[in-house]
């Protein structure tokens, strides 16, 4: 098993993009990683192409991605797992690396989304759950993790405020961060009295639909070497799944059962506790989707997620930095680009390149990358 | 539902009965039914009818809604869970008001006929 680091990343910033096609904008994305990692195109040995279903009519996208890059004849294909597409794209190009078939790997994570109208992307995911039991009664994707909040509410004590919290933090660091769609900040009285969407969460405690691509271009531990002096290294991956149906998921609607999972088995991989990680980016979907993933990543103990926010303690000089390049409350949320953006960022601050947000001597880095209403969830950890 | 080896799930809606299936091997009773048990892998199964009363677990207020559903808003989606185990994922009637609901409620799954003479289910008063 060969170790793998990522040498080059780039990305889009996360806007409407009426003016670019999806072959378009990952172009922008896979050239600023090139150019990052100074390698030339001719050097990439596949590509893996990362995106969700139903949001483009183009069919089978790594197709067309892959040719405008001007890729073939290399490998490539496309990895789909929703939300948590580029997360798990970058899993499968450590495995082609550390396996000894590929080098040098490039994931290219892409998504147009505003080519439909809000509610149209509504109907599509409100197929994002199970469609013979679920899909009939009309439920949409804030509706799935509103249940989830109404839940942690009731058996924690979990409070609006607390939520809205979660939103102020995000939008104050988005505000730092020039690829991020949202500039400005927000206030608890502009959270509080944002359009409800599905009870408790309202607007602003829901992530945006974007446009936009990232890049991640991982190598060999050799190769590497030679690419660059700041090989950011792969330490652990984990990998887990929860049932579709909210039905099976058992009577306690308050955890992610594949986060759990995916971050026992990253953790044990890179030989880490939750306390050694410096900096995280985690899936800010919906605010109470960081508070509970808190809790399921151990940052706190079950149901004190509300008061970790609270405490101010995921800010930069907190105990645990988290999403502190706004996350996807912030930035927009490209379904098939957020995990290779949250790479990105850990990226950046582990070689000490994250600018104003800068998590001084961050060493260590997770990233959290939640699939859909939460069947997949891939955890990457960083190390230099 | 034509497509499904459980159809046999609408006939007893349409009766008026909200129906599980058992597994004959393990006894898992499964909800929604299922052709196949997750449990042991058995395909042998038989039907068994709900008697309908539950818990209510968690809700939410859908005020923003897909597309075929906008005339709806606002509507209460909830999970429920039945007496018998398994758990239920439904409406709230109407009849019952969003200030009315909480979390540990008794309901009632019921089957309802809808626009266009469709069978679907809804969680009621008991």
């Amino acid at each position: 098993m060969k170790r793998v680091a990522i040498v080059g990343v780039g990305q889009t910033k996360f806007d409407r993009r009426p003016d670019a096609s999806i072959r378009e904008i990952a172009f922008e994305a896979f050239k600023e990683a090139l150019e990052d990692a100074e390698i030339m195109r001719g050097e990439i040995e596949a590509s893996v192409v990362c995106s969700a279903t139903h949001y483009d009519k183009q069919r089978t996208p790594a197709g067309v991605i892959a040719e405008y890059l001007g890729l073939n004849p290399k490998p490539t294909f496309n990895v789909e797992a929703v939300c948590a597409s580029s997360g798990v794209g970058v899993r499968t190009a450590w495995a082609l690396i550390s396996s000894g078939l590929h080098d040098i790997v490039a994931v290219v994570g892409f998504q147009k989304m505003t080519e439909l109208r809000s509610d149209e992307i509504q109907e599509v995911m409100g197929r994002s759950g199970d469609v013979m039991w679920e899909s009939p009664f009309g439920p949409t994707m804030p509706a799935y993790f509103a249940m989830y909040a109404t839940a942690h509410m009731q058996k924690y004590g979990t409070t609006e405020e607390q939520l809205a919290k979660v939103s102020i933090k995000n939008r104050f660091y988005g505000a730092k961060n020039p690829k991020a769609m949202f500039q400005k900040e927000v206030t608890m009285e502009e959270v509080l009295r944002s359009r409800m969407i599905a009870s408790p969460l309202k607007q602003l405690d829901c992530c945006a639909n974007a446009d936009g691509a990232a890049c991640i271009i991982l190598a060999s531990e050799e190769k590497a070497k030679k690419i660059t002096d700041t090989p950011v290294w792969i330490a652990g991956l984990g990998l887990g799944s929860s049932p579709m149906t909210l039905t099976s998921r058992g009577p306690l609607l308050t955890s992610f059962t594949c986060t759990v999972e995916a971050a026992r088995q990253a953790y044990k991989m890179a030989r880490v506790e939750p306390k050694d990680i410096d900096v995280a980016e985690v899936h800010d979907c919906f605010t109470v989707t960081e508070i509970i993933n808190y809790e399921d990543l151990r940052f706190c103990e079950r149901g004190k997620g509300g008061k970790l926010i609270e405490d101010e303690q995921t800010y930069v000089g907190g105990k645990m930095p988290v999403n502190v390049d706004g996350g996807l409350l912030a930035k927009g949320h490209p379904v098939g680009a957020t995990g290779a953006s949250q790479i990105r960022t850990l990226v950046q601050q582990l070689r000490g390149e994250a600018g104003e947000a800068q998590v001084k001597g961050a060493e260590i880095g997770l990233a959290h990358n939640l699939g859909g209403i939460g069947m997949y969830c891939s955890v990457t950890i960083l190390q230099v | 539902m034509a497509e499904t080896k459980i159809r046999d799930f609408m006939k007893y809606l349409e009766e008026g009965k909200v129906a599980g299936t058992r597994c004959k091997k393990c006894q898992k009773v499964h909800f929604p039914p299922r052709a196949d048990c997750d449990s042991c892998l058995s395909s042998e199964m038989d039907w068994v009818e709900l008697s309908g009363k539950c818990k209510l677990v968690t809700y939410t207020t859908v005020h923003f809604a897909p597309v075929s559903f906008r005339y709806d808003v606002p509507y209460i989606l909830a999970v429920a869970q039945l007496e018998e185990g398994p758990m239920v994922f439904a409406p709230i009637s109407r009849d019952i008001k969003e200030d009315e609901v909480k979390v540990g409620m008794s309901l009632n799954l019921t089957p309802v006929k809808i626009v266009g003479g469709k069978v679907m289910y809804e969680l009621r008063k008991p």
